[in-house]
């Protein structure tokens, strides 16, 4: 939280003035028991017409006193909060956006899209609600205690007793409430996880013919959850009654005290009717900040979650986040992209994802990967434009490590098409500048057309204009995957990576796809991830990865006689008639 | 006139929903009963507190004019009183609580029940979220509301009706004057919602779309890297953030003027109280305590009616919820077994399928006579591109549909005219989806038959390979599986569907092998899991393998849900029709570079 809170400095007026003005707001409404008494004691007792008149006006004023404090209140508050949220806002994004591969894994995307979303917005409240209320509720019960002193010592010595005996109550119910509504809650989750995995399991759960155990084991559960929450209920039931006893039981000692020191004239009639209106103005307040504490208990937690995304540092360091490397030596004797002796291991991950990799790319070569999934096919590309750094060894682009180029450089000189074909919302053409910011219609048009995404395109009538919605819902699986791969080309990489990205193409786009390819890039070194051997068959070297060990490198026919994996792989999805007819 | 009709046909449809409700409540009417009693006990008693201190407060005149036998009187008739309220308050609660929650469970049970008993058509054709979020979140909404109309909308009526009642009985004029400013507060409320509506709206338009940013580039915040377009996607970020700032600025000050404004309404009643009460006083028509009684009553009277404003929208959201609930009770549910059905007990595994027309939805024709006999034994693979009605033939041998027209039959027997479970017994399913519950591996294994002992479940397990990994589990046979089994990878929970399928082996299997890749390995060992399990039995397998194609004794060839070929793998290569087109296109290697 005290992270959070310098984010709050640049409203630091506003902080200190809601408050204050809260404060002065409670001020003036605990004046109104005191005029109330004066009516009583001497307007009514001196039949006093017009001094009547004149207290009834003053209560007017300190309500209107009390409304124009309370919106000045309400006015920084809100500024001071939304101004708070919004500056969170815009940090937490960027330093989200800064976060390495690493992090995003271990977290979770949607994990940073619950913090930046709901639980700013959580916070953004319970600032406001703080500023406005935490001084005032206890404020309120406190000063009317001390107006009882002011009145009366001894009557104001019960106001000593209930005070912590209310606030006993209330808080102890809470405390042990809480805990048990988080158990509702989590049984309340069984009961969902229950009817899900029966929507999504209906045709198993029929084949088997469990209907009637499904549905007892829903009622046990279901059973539990009534039970839980009726016992909740009992507790959370108590607040109300009891503290309603311990407030009347105080207001009876009080008339008692009261009659007594009105008999023996050390207080008047007025005084007694003030007592118990404070009485009762404290139970109205403690129940609020009692309320305000849960508010504010939930907000500290969505805090301290916001806190821990910050506390996170990305992994990937920049040696020279501005700077420029000269790239190295670009003859075609130094590899364009080189393992060596790479060992990478995920965070908290016991066993290494990739060991030993070692291989080198020459400029202009195609390089196919393959191997089962899980086998770190993924792991390894993305290793190479540094989306994670190796644990041991290093990748060596041009000759140079990549962790000496600067971030935006070392990405620039990568075109990567993920496996997930994502596009994002805006019109296609603003999508093809994500590749290059500055390319035109003709860089556009030739990236498309390599990607043999040009033909769709233009049937569509507005062209480079097709809006896209997000995600890229309204085109097909094999137009986004083109289109995405478009988007790779447009800045003409050296290197370019793609992950598995032609599985939504049918055989013959796919065919035209990487004739394309490697006609129109000519010297460009290209990536090829893949679980078909039909895929990678016909790579100038195939890289095949088994569990993370680099078990083959070589041409097709090389592997197929070497390799008993890439054999294997081959066999279980072609005859031994095929592999050799097309070696 | 068309909107009066739309009113009207809502409120019909609210009442239809109420009284439903009540047909639930119905149950607890002893109950609901006991509850009103007891929401009246206490709103009197609550009335009558303030009562006797005025009371009290009236004895306590001046030094030496203090009647204290008379308030030793009333302060224990206070006391009392004030027992009875706390009992029955608690009570009160207590009892509301218990019919809501039984209400709901019965509701919810009733709900999950209909479930299990909808046909599969529905199930496929609702998103699994939409009918979970009427179980569970519907159901809790509705709970809600209820619980609160209960607790809080009848006791604050009576607490109205009984505070105007008992300041009419002390003083007329007074509660007349409290009567009429109050609803000031309530059309101040009233006024500024509605003005604080339009803030609202605009602030959350402005947050959907910044939640939608935000979606879209942290979703897929490693393309964002890759491409490098942070700076881009902060700038559009700060650009809405700014705009979201402003609005909500608004919108918070303006919905926390509500607040500030009744308390001000509220202190212009009192101080009227005060000043006419006072007058009244003077004249000798109020006693000082009764003063205070009105004091207190105009303090607490406001209270009900703002809450009673917040029960009215809880209680049409609970109505809302409700609706919802009730359409999925109301959905159809299957047709019960025929009366006659017979038990098929255990199939030969002949299976044909006889002039057989089939369709989702009545524009689409989907399988149009249909034509299959299967004798048994036989291993029939399907195979043709994606949706050509592979998994419908699935849907109608297990009858999770019904066909349209024409007949299935298993052992000549039209399966519409046998039970069920006795139909379903006799296959064992694999289906692509790998569904397993969560629960401990033998439970799942065991699922098909929960009697079954360790030594059979285990025996299964080995037949289907997944014995040696089951065993390096932490806790073997009892490792928990959490939701779905996502502590396993994809190739062991096929295993474990499979060990699931061996420990019953019924003598027809449906099998759909998976088209998402495994590991090589894990692959190598389904299919010898899957060979060992189709050996003389009727198999159906919809088929991706190349190998499992080979040696199928016939493979139908299905497009746009005809079989357009049928025959053995070399047969059909020969002809060169469809099925050559399609076996080159998807099994043979490419022509590339």
């Amino acid at each position: 939280m005290r992270k959070l809170l310098k984010y709050l400095k640049a409203y630091k007026r506003e902080s200190v003035l809601a408050p204050l003005f809260k404060m002065l707001e409670a001020c003036f409404e605990l004046l109104v028991p005191l005029v109330m008494a004066r009516i009583i004691d001497v307007g009514i007792k001196g039949q006093d017409t017009s001094g009547i008149l004149g207290m009834g006006g003053i209560l007017v004023l300190l309500g209107a006193v009390g409304l124009a404090c309370s919106l000045t209140a309400q006015y920084f508050s809100a500024r001071a909060a939304s101004g708070f949220g919004t500056a969170v806002r815009s940090d937490l994004f960027r330093h989200i956006n800064s976060l390495s591969y690493r992090e995003i894994d271990t977290v979770g995307t949607s994990t940073l899209i619950t913090r930046m979303t709901s639980d700013i917005n959580q916070v953004q409240s319970g600032v406001n609600l703080v500023l406005r209320l935490f001084l005032r509720s206890p404020f309120i019960v406190f000063g009317a205690m001390v107006m009882a002193f002011t009145v009366n010592i001894r009557a104001a010595m019960l106001f000593v007793v209930t005070i912590p005996l209310l606030s006993v109550v209330v808080f102890g119910v809470l405390l042990i409430s809480m805990p048990l509504y988080k158990k509702v809650q989590k049984q309340l989750d069984r009961v969902l996880l229950t009817t899900r995995e029966n929507l999504l399991g209906a045709r198993v759960v029929r084949a088997f013919n469990r209907q009637n155990d499904e549905m007892e084991k829903f009622d046990g559960e279901n059973d539990l959850l009534v039970r839980s929450q009726i016992f909740v209920g009992k507790i959370s039931a108590l607040m109300n009654p009891v503290t309603y006893l311990i407030v009347n039981g105080a207001t009876i000692a009080l008339v008692w005290t009261g009659a007594w020191q009105v008999d023996s004239g050390i207080l008047t009639q007025g005084e007694v009717v003030a007592l118990v209106n404070y009485m009762s103005q404290i139970l109205v307040e403690l129940v609020k900040l009692a309320n305000l504490i849960i508010t504010i208990s939930k907000s500290l937690a969505c805090a301290n979650r916001i806190s821990a995304v910050f506390d996170m540092e990305g992994s990937i360091r920049e040696t020279d986040p501005k700077g420029s490397v000269t790239r190295g030596g670009e003859s075609p004797e130094i590899p364009k992209v080189q393992f060596s002796h790479l060992h990478f291991a995920y965070a908290g991950a016991k066993e290494e994802a990739l060991s030993d990799i070692d291989f080198a790319a020459m400029s202009g070569q195609t390089i196919g990967i393959i191997g089962g999934t899980g086998s770190g096919k993924s792991t390894l590309i993305n290793l190479i434009p540094r989306f994670y750094d190796a644990t041991k060894g290093a990748v060596f682009i041009d000759g140079k490590d990549v962790r000496e180029y600067p971030l935006a450089q070392l990405r620039g000189m990568i075109g990567v098409v993920p496996q997930k074909a994502v596009l994002f919302e805006g019109t296609l053409r603003e999508n093809m500048l994500w590749g290059k910011s500055d390319a035109t219609d003709g860089e556009i048009e030739k990236a498309l057309e390599t990607a043999q995404a040009l033909q769709f395109v233009k049937e569509k009538e507005q062209g480079l204009e097709l809006p896209i919605e997000q995600g890229g819902k309204n085109l097909s699986g094999g137009q986004r995957q083109r289109l995405t791969i478009a988007r790779a080309l447009v800045r003409r990489p050296g290197i370019l990576i793609l992950d598995d990205s032609a599985s939504a193409l049918d055989f013959a786009t796919d065919a035209a796809l990487r004739r394309a390819i490697h006609e129109d890039t000519g010297g460009m070194t290209v990536f090829l991830v893949s679980q078909r051997a039909s895929a990678v068959k016909s790579a100038d070297r195939i890289l095949v990865l088994d569990d993370g060990q680099m078990v083959g490198f070589g041409t097709h026919n090389e592997l197929f006689d070497t390799c008993p994996v890439y054999r294997e792989i081959c066999l279980s999805q072609l005859s031994e008639k095929e592999v050799r007819a097309y070696a | 006139m068309l909107k009066k009709n739309k009113a009207s046909e809502q409120l019909l449809k609210y009442g239809s929903t109420i009284k439903r409700i009540l047909e639930y409540i119905g149950n607890y009417r002893w109950w609901v009963l006991l509850s009103l009693v007891l929401a009246a006990v206490t709103v009197a008693s609550t009335l009558y507190a303030p009562i006797l201190t005025g009371d009290a407060v009236d004895r306590i005149i001046a030094p030496g004019n203090v009647d204290f036998a008379q308030i030793g009187r009333i302060l224990r008739r206070m006391g009392i009183v004030i027992a009875i309220t706390c009992v029955s308050q608690w009570l009160m609660n207590h009892i509301n609580n218990r019919i809501t929650y039984q209400v709901v469970k019965d509701i919810r049970t009733k709900a999950f029940g209909h479930l299990e008993i909808l046909p599969l058509r529905y199930v496929d054709s609702h998103p699994s979220g939409d009918v979970i979020s009427r179980i569970i979140s519907d159901i809790d909404q509705f709970s809600e509301g209820l619980l609160m109309g209960f607790t809080q909308l009848f006791t604050g009526i009576i607490t109205i009706l009984g505070t105007i009642g008992f300041m009419f009985a002390i003083n007329p004029v007074i509660a007349v004057v409290v009567v009429c400013v109050t609803p000031l507060s309530l059309l101040a409320a009233g006024y500024i919602a509605r003005k604080t509506y339009a803030m609202f709206q605009k602030q959350s338009e402005t947050r959907g779309e910044l939640t939608s940013l935000v979606d879209e580039m942290l979703g897929n915040l490693k393309v964002v890297q890759a491409f490098g377009h942070e700076r881009e996607a902060q700038e559009r970020f700060d650009e809405i953030n700014e705009r979201l700032g402003v609005y909500s600025l608004r919108a918070t000050f303006f919905s926390s003027v509500t607040n500030p404004a009744t308390r001000f309404v509220n202190s212009l009643v009192y101080a009227s109280v005060g000043i006419v009460g006072a007058l009244a006083a003077v004249r000798g028509l109020l006693s000082v305590g009764q003063l205070s009684v009105f004091l207190s009553y105009a303090n607490q009277y406001t209270k009900p009616f703002n809450e009673i404003s917040g029960v009215v929208t809880e209680l049409q959201n609970a109505l809302a919820s409700a609706a919802r609930v009730f359409e999925l009770i109301d959905e159809e549910p299957l047709l019960p077994d025929a009366a006659d059905a017979v038990d098929l007990g255990k199939a030969d595994g002949s299976v044909a399928m006889d002039h057989v027309y089939f369709s989702y939805t009545r524009e689409n024709p989907l399988i149009e006579d249909f034509n299959l006999d299967v004798k048994p034994g036989q291993r029939i693979a399907l195979v043709g591109p994606t949706g050509c009605g592979k998994s419908t033939v699935i849907n109608l041998l297990m009858r999770f549909y019904d066909v349209d027209s024409g007949a299935v039959r298993v052992d000549g027997n039209d399966i519409r005219n046998v039970t069920r479970r006795s139909l379903r017994a006799n296959y064992g399913m694999v289906l692509q989806e790998t569904w397993l519950k969560s629960g401990t591996i033998r439970e799942n294994i065991a699922y098909g038959r929960p009697d079954a002992a360790e030594d059979e479940v285990i025996r299964a397990a080995k037949a289907a390979h997944a014995h040696s990994f089951i065993r390096r589990m932490p806790d073997g046979y009892d490792t928990v599986i959490s939701e779905d089994g996502g502590n396993l990878s994809q190739g062991q929970k096929q295993l474990l569907c499979i060990a699931r399928v061996m420990l019953c082996l019924p003598p027809m299997l449906i099998l759909d092998e998976a088209t998402s890749s495994i590991d090589t390995r894990t692959e190598i060992r389904v299919q010898e899991a899957f060979a060992r399990m189709m050996e003389g039995r009727t198999s159906f397998i919809v088929a991706h393998r190349l190998s499992t194609i080979r040696e199928a004794d016939r493979i139908l060839v299905m497009r746009d849900g005809h079989i357009v070929e049928q025959g053995r793998h070399e047969e059909l290569l020969a002809r060169g029709g469809f099925y050559a087109q399609l076996y080159r296109s998807q099994f043979a290697p490419t022509a590339g570079s």
